[in-house]
Formats: C-alpha cells, sequence, structure tokens
C-alpha cells in the first residue's frame, strides 16, 4: 500500500497547488509512483500547473459518480512516466464528493501508486475535510504570517480529530512546510520568524521553501517547479522536502542564513 | 431545584432593571451607570433542558402533546425547555404560531435548536447549538401524579450520585497536547492542566484552577462554577482573554510588562491581579 499524503493549510493562496504539484514531481523523478489528486472542485488549479489543462477528459467527480473508471481518468505526465494527475472537475458542484466515494478512489489509488497526494482546497468545509479523511501523512503548508499560522493551527486540530487515522485512535504524522519564506524581509522583521512559527505550531520542519519569481515562471509555463528547473533555489528546497518525507535526515537550511562574505555585505547594505 | 435557581436570577435581573429605570428616570443617567469601570461578571452555568422535537403536521404533534400533559398537569412548568426544529421545513410565522400555541399550553421556550439563522428574529427565542445528550426524562405514565414526581426525583438522586462519583475519578484533567485555534476545553469539574500550549483562538474553561505549561495565546476561564479560589499559570502569558470566577481581563487591560513572562493569576476580592513566577 503507497502512502497518502494531504497537502493542506486552511488559509487559501499559501501554495498547496504549488506544493503538491512540485513535491510529487520530486517524489516521481526518483523513481517512485506518484498520483496527485485535486480535491478543490469548482476551483481547480494542479491541472494548470502541471500544464495538462488541455488533456482532462475524466475528473474525479466522474469516478465517484460511476460515470467513467478510475484508469481513465488518470493522466500521465509527459515529462516524468511515473507521474500522474487526478483532476478535479470545473463544473459540478463539490456536493458530488461523498465520503464513501472519495474513500474508494484513495483506497484504490494507494493500492496502486507508491504516494498518493491530495491537493486539498482551502478552508475547512467538506471539499478540504474529505482531502485529508484518509490521509496518512498531512503536510501543513504555512507562510510565515499571523492569519496564515492561525489557520494552520486550526486546520492540525482538525487533523488530529476528524480523520480516519484520528477517529481509530492513531497518531496523524505531521510536518510543517514554511512557503514563500523571504529571507530579506525575515531579516527586516516582517515576517514570523522560523522558530516563532515553530514554537506556535509545535510539529516537526519539513522544509521551507523562499519565495521567488521561479515559482510564478513554472506555473506560467505549465511545470511543477521542481520539473521547470531543477537547480532554482525553491526546487532545491522541495528535492530536500521530498527527500525528508522518504525518511532521509537532511538538516533544514534558513534561507539567506548561509550566505558568504560578500551576500553579507550586500544584505547589510540592502537593509 | 437548578431552574428554580435560573428563575430566580431572572427575576432578579428584571428587578434591578426596573429599578435602574425608575430611579434614574433618564435613558442617559443609564449609561452613566454603565460606563463605570467595575467590571461585569462572566459566570458559566449548565442546566439539563427538556428538549421538544415537534413533527409536522403540528396540529396532530400539539394533540400529542396535549394528551401527554393531560396525563400530568404541570410536567412543562418550572423546567427549562428547548426547542429541536432540525429538519423542520417551516418558514417564521409558521414558528411564530407553534411558539404561541406552545405559550397557552404554559410551555416556555428558552431557546431553538437546529433552526436556520434566517428563521430566528429578536422577538424569538435565542438560537442554542452544541447541546450534548443527556438522559432522557421520564414521561408522565398514566397513573397519578404522584409517581412521576418520584420518577423525577430519583432520577434526580441518580444523576448527582453519578456526579459525584467522576468528580472522585477524575479530579483533574491533563492534556498532553497543544490545544489549537478553534478548540475548546471544558471541564467544569475541576482543575485542568496543558503540556504545551493554547492557541490563539483556542479556550480553556475549568471550574477549578488551569496550569499551562506553555504560551497562552488563547483564553483561560478558570473557577467558572463560582469558585473565587481558582487561580491560573502560564510559562508564557499571551493570552486573549483570562478569567476567573467570571471577573476577566483582556489583553488591552494587562499590564504590558507582564507579556511574554511567566505569571500567575488569581482574584482578590473583585480585582484580578496577575504577578511573575520564579
Amino acid at each position: 500500500m503507497g502512502k497518502v499524503v494531504v497537502i493542506t493549510s486552511g488559509k487559501g493562496g499559501v501554495g498547496k497547488t504549488t506544493t503538491s504539484a512540485a513535491l510529487g514531481a520530486a517524489l516521481a523523478q526518483g523513481g517512485e509512483k506518484v498520483v496527485v489528486v485535486d480535491f478543490d472542485v469548482g476551483l481547480r488549479n494542479l491541472d494548470l500547473v502541471m500544464g495538462a489543462e488541455r488533456r482532462v477528459v475524466y475528473d474525479l467527480v466522474n469516478v465517484i459518480q460511476g460515470e467513467a473508471k478510475l484508469a481513465q481518468a488518470l493522466i500521465r505526465d509527459k515529462r516524468v512516466e511515473t507521474l500522474y494527475l487526478l483532476a478535479a472537475s470545473q463544473t459540478r458542484d463539490k456536493d458530488n464528493l461523498t465520503p464513501e466515494g472519495v474513500e474508494k478512489v484513495i483506497s484504490a489509488l494507494a493500492g496502486a501508486f507508491d504516494w498518493v497526494i491530495c491537493d486539498s482546497p482551502a478552508g475547512i468545509e467538506r471539499g478540504a475535510t474529505l482531502a485529508m479523511r484518509h490521509a496518512d501523512i498531512a503536510i501543513v503548508v504555512t507562510n510565515p504570517e499571523v492569519s496564515s499560522v492561525r489557520d494552520s493551527d486550526r486546520i492540525i486540530g482538525l487533523l488530529d480529530s476528524k480523520t480516519m487515522k484520528a477517529e481509530n485512535g492513531e497518531r496523524m504524522e505531521k510536518h510543517l512546510l514554511l512557503t514563500r519564506y523571504d529571507p530579506s524581509r525575515a531579516e527586516r522583521g516582517d515576517m514570523l520568524k522560523v522558530d516563532d512559527v515553530l514554537e506556535i505550531l509545535s510539529i516537526p520542519l519539513l522544509g521551507i521553501i523562499p519565495e521567488s519569481m521561479d515559482v510564478l515562471k513554472a506555473s506560467n509555463v505549465g511545470a511543477p517547479v521542481t520539473l521547470a528547473d531543477d537547480a532554482s533555489a525553491p526546487a532545491r528546497a522541495y528535492f530536500d522536502a521530498a527527500r525528508r518525507l522518504k525518511g532521509e535526515p537532511i538538516p533544514v537550511t534558513i534561507p539567506g542564513e548561509k550566505r558568504g562574505f560578500f551576500g553579507k555585505i550586500f544584505g547589510r547594505k540592502a537593509a | 431545584m437548578s431552574d428554580a435557581v435560573a428563575e430566580a436570577a431572572v427575576v432578579y435581573l428584571l428587578l434591578t432593571i426596573f429599578s435602574v429605570h425608575r430611579s434614574n428616570g433618564k435613558f442617559t443617567k443609564v449609561t452613566n451607570v454603565l460606563t463605570q469601570p467595575r467590571p461585569i461578571r462572566l459566570k458559566g452555568r449548565s442546566f439539563l433542558a427538556l428538549a421538544l422535537s415537534p413533527e409536522l403536521p403540528f396540529e396532530d404533534w400539539l394533540a400529542r402533546l396535549d394528551d401527554l400533559a393531560a396525563r400530568s398537569a404541570g410536567f412543562f412548568l418550572r423546567r427549562p425547555v428547548v426547542l429541536d426544529i432540525d429538519g423542520l421545513d417551516i418558514d417564521r410565522n409558521e414558528l411564530r404560531e407553534l411558539l404561541s400555541q406552545l405559550g397557552q399550553r404554559n410551555v416556555r421556550i428558552m431557546g431553538i435548536e437546529g433552526a436556520r439563522p434566517s428563521l430566528l428574529g429578536s422577538d424569538l427565542p435565542p438560537a442554542m447549538t452544541d447541546g450534548r445528550p443527556a438522559s432522557d426524562f421520564e414521561p408522565p405514565s398514566a397513573s397519578t401524579e404522584q409517581t412521576v414526581e418520584q420518577h423525577a426525583e430519583e432520577e434526580a438522586v441518580e444523576e448527582t450520585a453519578i456526579q459525584t462519583v467522576q468528580a472522585r475519578a477524575i479530579p483533574s484533567m491533563i492534556v498532553t497536547e497543544p490545544v489549537r485555534s478553534g478548540q475548546s476545553l471544558f471541564f467544569p469539574e475541576g482543575d485542568v492542566t496543558v503540556i504545551g500550549s493554547v492557541a490563539s483562538g483556542a479556550e480553556v474553561v475549568a471550574g477549578g484552577s488551569i496550569h499551562i505549561y506553555g504560551t497562552l495565546r488563547g483564553r483561560a476561564l478558570a473557577g467558572t462554577t463560582g469558585n473565587a479560589s481558582a487561580r491560573i499559570f502560564c510559562r508564557k502569558l499571551e493570552a486573549e482573554l483570562i478569567a476567573i470566577d467570571g471577573f476577566y481581563k483582556t489583553a488591552e487591560d494587562m499590564e504590558p510588562d507582564l507579556r511574554g513572562q511567566a505569571v500567575h493569576i488569581w482574584l482578590e476580592g473583585e480585582t484580578v491581579k496577575t504577578g511573575t513566577l520564579g
């Protein structure tokens, strides 16, 4: 059985979809069989970020409603052959996601893939709770600012109470992924510090993704950031996060803190 | 017993309001009274209410209610009654009509459960949520009233017995995980200890003292069942609100130099006192 991972945050716009695509692609490039599932029915984006928007025929709702077989709805990535996408429906209502239907689809996917990555919609409504319901591991995507941190805290509370793992009395494995981290703003004190976020949320840190134009560039060309330019700073951070997710002990570096001599001089000047 | 207390409290409240109006005569003076710095007390109290779940059509249901009431006059008297209308497809006029029908039968509704917010107005009883199921009330049987009362008494005795047993078995509640935003810990029986932090937007409500071995960022309400000697302890104070026995302080009222400190909070008379620890 593969591992079911939910990418969740509570707040919108923090980078869940970017993270789902980037981590999915990073894991798949290591040869593992990965499917990313978009749960954002009505506001789907993952197909765009994955560059598969013109290849969607059937989607998650079609599979749940029995209108299509799972194999028909899975879209194979053209660049990495072990990476698949299950798109969300853009036209249907989110009420079409039924708990039984989602359970069936997720367990079928977990039987066929090494990783099932569920891209949760924002909020704490039906779509979000169904996306997290059958997960083994949760990745909580958070920006270093107060409203995102509080929403993440709320989501962690739900992960510990409303998921199958929690209801069976087991512990959900939770990781924090700090995204859109801007070293220069952090230095000026405009953002919460990494330690403060970790202290408030008190779950282990999976990685810190720096704020970067590369993320926007990648989604504009329809490629996960880890496929668009695998040497860019966010891509490297995602590759490291993917390795930590597999259990490799790689220390987390805070962007901007390992700056060299010149970097320090320029950093001071800029500030 | 408890509902009698509630009624007494309501009557007392009405009397005080009336007397304020009468003695001052002018509305402006009432505002003067309100601006006095004396804090308002917030107290928690729980009552066992009887929940009525009406069914459509209401005529039939009311007929059955009349039948029940005929067997025991005064069954609903002095009992807090909550109306559970979850799943009923009715509009505001139908609800109002039902309430007046119940009123004619001396059934006074203190709150409405399961109603859409749009259904309720300021002239209707307030919405109630998060009700916890309790043991069923024994409906009056065909026999005499005496047995009914006996039933009620027996039930009451049974309940207090259970409660005391619980209180002895769990004198305090210990939580080893952080209390997350949106979560509410409610423990009227005694002390609450949290090994971890209480997040912004979370709350801990205890009948006794509250101990937070972490940062208190949310709300902590100690001694809510009328325990003025309850205290709040935390390793780091960043709280939104603290209260002991109904006397509260918001973040703005707290001394700024206590923020981020290890503190304990207690009540001296009617003032909330704070001091650093260690």
